[in-house]
């Protein structure tokens, strides 16, 4: 005993080692298990305190600094700031310390704030009130003060306050209805279960007397998943073992619903529960924007460098004389004399470094990242983008990306509730090859079978009455629908609608709701589950009962879902239902040939279908399944896997009964919003994992497919009679014939390709001989590239994901977007470079996993034509803008050291290199890249060929950049030889007093922020009152300020160099026309590369806006009718 | 309380569709703003640089540049001004033997005297420089090598000069004024003399007010306060090592331009921007009666007291003479960039007149058929 008491403490302590505890053991109610049962190890867990909250008093400083400081920007700043205390530095350390230190306090006090609140909330939670179960009476304790193993009574509305196993309900069948809107937004009740041996404890006492343990997996973050046993001790007997899953595990956060109260046992508190593992932020996704930014601020950061290395260089050649270096006028002191020749060297380079640091300025961290978080607004606040029925507009879950979607290439979109509505509507159902159509409009009223049902094929007999009674009553009990009685207190409800309680269902998937309601229709009605019965309501009015055994439950793997039930006569049945191809292998009987007829036809329609099959079961096989699938569901490893196999084991040689057809209907607009991706140049591929033929009508009603699109197929169908080699071959043949001819002609032939999931496996899987498996993948993908559209069926949800990953790693990486709705599509949404979620109706797990949520597919049009382009145009402004205007900053000192001996003495005074970039030059940009809109909304919506102009990064590409920083170089030469020839050896006075270096400063500065100010406003397409006042009040504020900064002699500063320079400067005439001229000079060449490329080269975006009248006041249709007049005007 | 919650569970039950549906009761004053701001459109002016909006802007720039530059340059050539390099580097320079003989021990100054004619008169108020060159008054050591509050008066900084004057910042007592700025003040003596045709020299009278920035003299600088008499109050101090005289004996016969507000200390004070560079010296006033020039045409010598050592770094020293405009000394370069610039916009003007009406149609056609 002392040896498992060690051993488990080693491996307790050896964290991280395969010896790690992979499951815990919790003493419900901190009861010892009687002897002989495994030692009790007294297990330490965390207390139920929640601490979400970042930063104690103590600890803030230090970690809250350390971690500002561990981003690169950040650490490269404090670097310069201690080199320039450290060293005898050109700039004063406040130059660059006084930005950083604003930066860093704003950061933190923003940050202290929210931890501050997280704290208040923290707190709120911990100290909640919490009923305990301890010795037979309810305690109220605190929250933080529960611990595992404790047993907690929860009233209805009450929030879980840990993660907890049901053990009893009020609820007489121990079932509870739990909402976890607060984890998930799905707002249905679900319904969870205790074990069957521990429900009937009703009262405190008898829960107290319960003795029993609990053993399950560590604690892991998906919602969905749960492992356990639960081992009942009785005297004298063998333990009883009971598995728990995902059924009895009722999650921190949740809420109880319809149930007095429960108890429960507290299994993972604290920092352990599932919802807080689950705020564990997801990984970080770059921007193409992002990357090519770090790229320039390499080439940026090897300029700074080479700059620096030059002019040490140059300034040690020079001092080769002794007379440049020390002449009488100008000695060193003692102490630099003294230093070695290398140091001072060395110091030299820094003291550049520092003189040049300006190139990289921190403010352009803070002004991209304020200019993604405030805009990011924007979308949110899009009026367009809110769904009225839903009640909800876009939602921003990142703002990292917001330019991002002005890139995307490839949209991966899902079909179910992404381009359909994911409304289930019940079409028809197929008995054996005989067809019923419930009328549409029902009214809630059971119409007699006779009048309802059309019957196509009328060759009744014995054994298709059976089968047809069977086929209903399978629709009637394999589901997992829940019934929603309403207010089971509201009488008055209850008698209008003719005694019968209105009641609705309720379901995670819509396709049930749609098949038990429209099975409602034919006459039968799922009336509720109670005590493990089936109550169902059939023709003759009558209520039948049948005991639920086991439900094996749908996934997307198996594609099937089956029930084994009881009847009342006896007879065990397991009735599935799943997808055609899940279930006709499994088939042993049955009209097989007519229902695959007619799931085909409604196939090619675009209804889904399903196929419905039963199996009788013999007492003994029951008995064996039963068996099968406890085991699977006792294990505490592996559990998924022997579930699927207990599964597959059981789910065989079923008699076909019919099958099923359910419409979903597009979405409004989603063949419009399909239409415009493709005119912007986007390839649309639809994954799903319907039928190729449903998915196919799908996408014909889309407009993915036009009736011109010649259809390219790459089925199991078609590999069957050909190799895949040869197919592949073929295919490619045709389309790259195609482009070769498409050269010469005017409109080339659209192709579109249907690949289906087991084709791309076996194109994706790698071939035993090594040559080949490249060679397919490369195929594969030269002939997506030339189709304008993809259909990929039957996927499953990690081959959505691979087929995102094949296309972004293929060797063009194109920018990807998946958009979906359902937990499917959460793979493939996290893989892509942007993943839209839509707020659907199958729960919010994609729009949680998403980095934008919206409503509906229409409004992705919104997002990628004008979000996604004007984002994109602002960043990729603000970011050239940026490097640009800090050229043109920086490079008349680097200029200047030529004429100054290179003794790093700066241009510009202290106060003009500390606000160039946090005041003077700030705010036109930021606010540019805020509301700058080049082309009206209305146009960029109306046209969406405009998106094809910024493809390909196309504003931030090497040769844009190339010319921004060649502009930058122009305009600073232009300002410091400009102020150099003024300056040359001459007075520019009319009182013949001369100037100084800081009067030549002050001029060169003043030319610059005028010019970089300027190239701002040629650049501002779109002027609102904000751009006049943020650009002519920048310039004011600098005038503002110059004077004012010069019309003191300042207390407190030990120099009083700038005193009276600019007023003097003002005061002469010369230097007002040169500060004109050179403002005029340095503009020109923007000015007329503009205009050259407008007119000799225009691109859609040219054209664009030179369509649209100059002054427009809330841009309207009519403006742009009446746009022909305007033209004569230019 | 109660109502409300019954209107809750009511509307709950109303649930269109009642299958998963996101709790529509509860969201719904989620709608966005309907204002200008928040849906982007804030009414806005958008002008488009096109080659017909800038054509026009093109020509008037190009008018108007070229008439200033024309004025600037006949302005910048009207101006006269002579110079002559008196630093004796040849042997044929009358001030060789000062530049030789020089050593900053030396108590006896050297005087050398240059000819020089003026081969027209110059007109009104002449300007009187004298010009360094390879003279770095820009290098960063010796720019910050100076303590402002000293300058201003400050006695305490007078008594203990601030770390920057460093290595000129004490001998055995605080130098006043410190720094290397001060150290090195331009000490040579300029006069001038105009040789009567007759042969007879009359010395031109050269006014030494007026040559620093008013804020500067007035301001900026200032004797520390508390005694009239100068001596007084820098006790304690010492004269800057190259000095040869200590600060409050610069102008003895005017108090008002003794000590840190002399007006020669200020101007050199202000360091010059570039290693060539000039300050003003001297103002010639004009006559009171107009009717003969400042200075005539004629012979003149200029008589030097070489004190300023610059063979060592290789400079050089000019005594310039020179009128002013409105616009300052003689400088034709603001004048020509005008003239260029504005040409130069002119001819942009004409070549995108000429674009335009090629191709500006197509753009127009273009779009109507789109």
């Amino acid at each position: 005993m002392d040896f498992s008491v060690l051993r488990n403490l080693i491996s307790r302590y050896c964290a991280g080692e395969e010896y790690w505890v992979d499951s815990r053991t919790v003493y419900i109610g901190h009861k010892e298990p009687p002897l002989g049962a495994d030692a009790y190890i007294p297990q330490r867990y965390p207390d139920n305190r929640i601490v979400s909250s970042k930063y104690t008093v103590w600890n803030f400083i230090p970690k809250n600094l350390f971690e500002q400081f561990r981003r690169i920007a950040n650490f490269y700043f404090l670097l310069i700031f201690l080199v320039q205390l450290i060293i005898d530095t050109p700039t004063s350390p406040v130059t660059s310390g006084l930005p950083l230190f604003f930066v860093i306090t704003v950061t933190a006090i923003k940050q202290g704030y929210e931890d501050w609140l997280r704290h208040k909330a923290d707190c709120s939670i911990n100290e909640c009130p919490v009923d305990v179960v301890k010795e037979g009476t309810v305690v109220r304790t605190q929250s933080h003060k529960l611990r595992v193993g404790d047993v907690v009574m929860a009233s209805e509305d009450e929030t879980f306050p840990c993660d907890l196993i049901l053990l009893s309900s009020s609820r007489d069948d121990g079932t509870c209805y739990v909402t976890t809107t607060s984890l998930d937004g799905e707002s249905s009740h679900k319904t969870y279960y205790a074990v069957p041996d521990t429900m009937a404890f009703k009262t405190e006492q008898e829960v107290d007397s319960l003795h029993a343990t609990i053993e399950c997996e560590q604690p892991q973050p998906d919602l969905y998943k749960f492992v356990g046993r639960i081992n009942i001790y009785k005297e004298s007997e063998d333990p009883i073992a009971r598995p728990l899953g995902a059924e009895n595990l009722l999650l921190r956060g949740a809420t109880l619903k319809n149930t007095e109260h429960i108890y429960a046992v507290a299994i993972y508190t604290g920092m352990d529960t599932k919802m807080t593992l689950n705020y564990q932020s997801k990984s970080q996704k770059r921007s193409a924007v992002e990357k090519s930014m770090n790229a320039f601020l390499i080439v940026y950061l090897c300029i700074l460098i080479s700059k620096a290395v030059i002019n040490t260089v140059l300034k040690y050649a020079w001092q080769w004389f002794a007379d440049h270096d020390q002449p009488w006028y100008n000695h060193r002191t003692e102490i630099d004399r003294e230093r070695h020749v290398v140091i001072r060297a060395f110091t030299d380079f820094l003291a550049f470094m520092v003189l040049f640091n300006y190139i990289i300025p921190v403010s352009m961290y803070v002004t991209v990242e304020m200019q993604k978080f405030l805009g990011s607004y924007f979308i949110a606040w899009d009026k367009d983008m809110y769904d009225d029925e839903l009640g909800e507009g876009a939602q921003v879950n990142t703002s990292d990306l917001n330019e991002e979607l002005g890139q995307v290439e490839y949209v991966f979109t899902d079909k179910t509730g992404t381009l359909t509505e994911n409304n289930m509507e019940f079409i028809e159902c197929c008995v054996d090859g005989h067809v019923y159509i419930p009328h549409a409009i029902c009214n809630g009223q059971i119409l007699s079978a006779a009048s309802s049902i059309d019957m196509i094929d009328s060759s009744p007999g014995g054994d298709h009455r059976e089968h047809e009674e069977l086929f209903f009553r399978a629709l009637c009990l394999c589901h997992t629908v829940q019934v929603k009685e309403e207010g089971t207190v509201d009488s008055i409800k209850r008698g209008i609608h003719q005694g019968k309680p209105t009641s609705f269902y309720i379901s995670s998937s819509p396709d049930e709701v749609a098949l038990v309601e429209g099975v409602k229709r034919l006459g039968y009605t799922y009336l509720r589950l109670k005590d493990r019965h089936m109550e169902i309501l059939n023709k003759e009015d009558e209520i039948e009962r049948f005991e639920l055994l086991h439900v094996l439950n749908f996934d997307s793997v198996r594609r099937r879902m089956s029930v084994i039930v009881k009847s009342s006569a006896g007879e065990y049945l397991l009735f599935c239902k799943g997808a055609d191809s899940s279930i006709f292998p499994r088939v042993v009987s049955g009209k097989v040939g007519q229902v695959r007829a007619r799931v085909e036809q409604n196939a090619l329609e675009g209804l889904r279908t399903l196929c419905v099959a039963y199996r009788s079961l013999s007492l003994a096989e029951y008995e064996e399944a039963c068996h099968q699938l406890s085991d699977a569901k006792l294990a505490l490893q592996d559990r998924e896997q022997r579930l699927a196999q207990a599964y597959d084991l059981i789910e065989r040689d079923f008699t076909l009964l019919g099958a099923t057809a359910v419409e979903d209907r597009l979405q409004e607009k989603a063949a419009d919003t399909i239409e415009s991706l493709h005119k912007a140049g986007m390839k649309v591929w639809v994954l799903t994992g319907d039928k190729m033929e449903t998915a196919a009508a799908t996408c014909y009603a889309s407009k993915l497919f036009r009736r011109s699109t010649q259809i390219l197929e790459l089925t199991k169908k078609r590999t069957e009679e050909q190799s895949l080699h040869d197919v592949l071959f073929d295919l490619s043949r045709t389309v790259l014939r195609q482009r070769s001819l498409s050269g010469l002609s005017v409109d080339c032939q659209d192709y579109g390709l249907i690949i289906d999931g087991a084709t791309l496996s076996a194109v994706l899987k790698p071939s035993p001989e090594s040559s080949g498996s490249g060679n397919y993948r490369e195929i594969f993908l030269e002939i997506c590239r030339n189709c304008s559209a993809v259909l990929c069926c039957r996927m499953a949800p990690l081959q959505k994901a691979q087929i995102v990953k094949l296309i972004k790693a293929s060797k063009e990486h194109p920018i990807t977007l998946a958009i979906g709705d359902g937990a499917n599509d959460v793979s493939m949404i996290l893989e892509a470079h942007v993943g839209i979620g839509i707020m659907g109706k199958e729960g919010r797990q994609a729009a949680r996993n998403s980095d934008y949520a919206i409503p509906k597919f229409k409004h992705l049009k919104k997002m990628l034509l004008v979000h996604g382009h004007i984002y994109y145009i602002r960043i990729a402004e603000l970011v050239q803008y940026f490097f640009y205007k800090n050229v043109c900053f920086i490079f008349p000192q680097f200029l200047y050291q030529f004429f100054c001996g290179f003794s790093q003495q700066p241009l510009y005074d202290t106060a003009y290199l500390t606000l160039y970039n946090i005041s003077f030059t700030s705010l036109p940009i930021l606010l540019y890249s805020l509301i700058e809109k080049h082309i009206s909304i209305e146009t960029l919506k109306r046209d969406p060929t405009l998106y094809r102009d910024i493809t390909k990064n196309s504003l931030l590409r090497w040769p844009v950049f190339l010319y921004w920083t060649c502009l930058g170089l122009f305009d600073a030469c232009i300002f410091f030889f400009g102020a150099y020839f003024l300056f040359d050896n001459t007075t520019f006075t009319s009182n013949g007093q001369m100037f100084g270096n800081w009067t030549f400063g002050t001029l060169v500065f003043t030319v610059l922020v005028f010019t970089v100010t300027l190239k701002l406003a040629l650049d501002t397409h779109h002027w609102t009152w904000i751009n006049h006042f943020v650009i002519w009040g920048s310039l004011l504020f600098y005038v503002i300020f110059s004077l004012l900064w010069g019309g003191i002699i300042w207390p407190f500063l030990n120099y009083q160099r700038m005193y009276y320079v600019f007023m003097q400067m003002l005061s002469s005439g010369p230097a007002w026309l040169s500060i004109i001229l050179l403002i005029m000079v340095s503009l020109l060449p923007d000015v007329v590369k503009k205009v050259l490329c407008r007119t000799l080269w225009p691109t859609a975006t040219h054209l664009a806006q030179s369509n649209r009248p100059c002054l427009t006041v809330e841009p309207s249709t009519i403006f742009v009718l009446s746009q022909s007049d305007s033209r004569l005007s230019f | 309380m109660i109502a409300s919650s019954y209107n809750a569970k009511e509307e709950d039950g109303h649930q269109p569709g009642a299958t998963g549906h996101v709790g529509a009761g509860t969201m719904t004053n989620k709608k966005p703003d309907n204002t200008a701001f928040k849906q982007q459109r804030l009414p806005a002016w958008q002008p488009i640089l096109t080659a017909g909006t800038v054509l026009p802007a093109f020509f008037v720039i190009g008018l108007i540049f070229i008439p200033i530059g024309v004025g600037l340059f006949v302005t910048s050539n009207n101006i006269k001004e002579f110079e002559i390099d008196y630093t004796g580097v040849d042997m044929s320079n009358p001030c060789y033997n000062c530049s030789q003989s020089y050593s900053w021990n030396n108590t006896k100054s050297c005087t050398c005297s240059v000819p020089f004619s003026l081969d027209q008169p110059f007109e009104s108020n002449v300007f009187m420089y004298y010009g360094l060159s390879n003279f770095y008054q820009n290098h960063r050591r010796y720019v910050k090598s100076r303590d402002d509050s000293q300058l201003n008066g400050d006695k305490t900084s007078l008594q203990s000069p601030s770390k920057e004057c460093e290595p000129y910042r004490s001998s055995d007592k605080p130098i006043a004024p410190c720094g290397a700025i001060a150290n090195s003040l331009f000490n040579d003596t300029l006069d001038l003399y105009y040789i009567d045709p007759n042969g007879s020299r009359t010395a031109i009278p050269l006014v030494k007010k007026g040559i620093a920035w008013w804020t500067d003299k007035h301001v900026k600088f200032r004797n520390p306060s508390g005694n009239n008499n100068l001596t007084v109050v820098f006790q304690g101090t010492s004269k800057p090592v190259n000095w040869r005289k200590p600060v409050f004996e610069l102008d003895p016969s005017d108090s008002d331009n003794n000590g840190f507000i002399n007006e020669d200390f200020i101007v050199w004070m202000r360091t010059a921007a570039l290693p060539t560079f000039r300050k003003l010296y001297r103002i010639i006033q004009k006559k009171p009666n107009n009717m003969t020039p400042t200075l005539p045409r004629g012979e003149y010598i200029l008589e030097v007291t070489y004190n300023y050592p610059v063979r060592s770094f290789d400079g050089r020293k000019r005594m310039i003479l020179s009128t002013i405009s409105w616009m300052g000394g003689k400088n034709p370069f603001l004048g020509i960039a005008y003239i260029t610039v504005g040409s130069v916009c002119f001819c942009l003007g004409l070549v995108l007149l000429s674009i335009h009406y090629r191709y500006g149609k197509r753009n127009n056609s273009a779009d109507i058929s789109s």
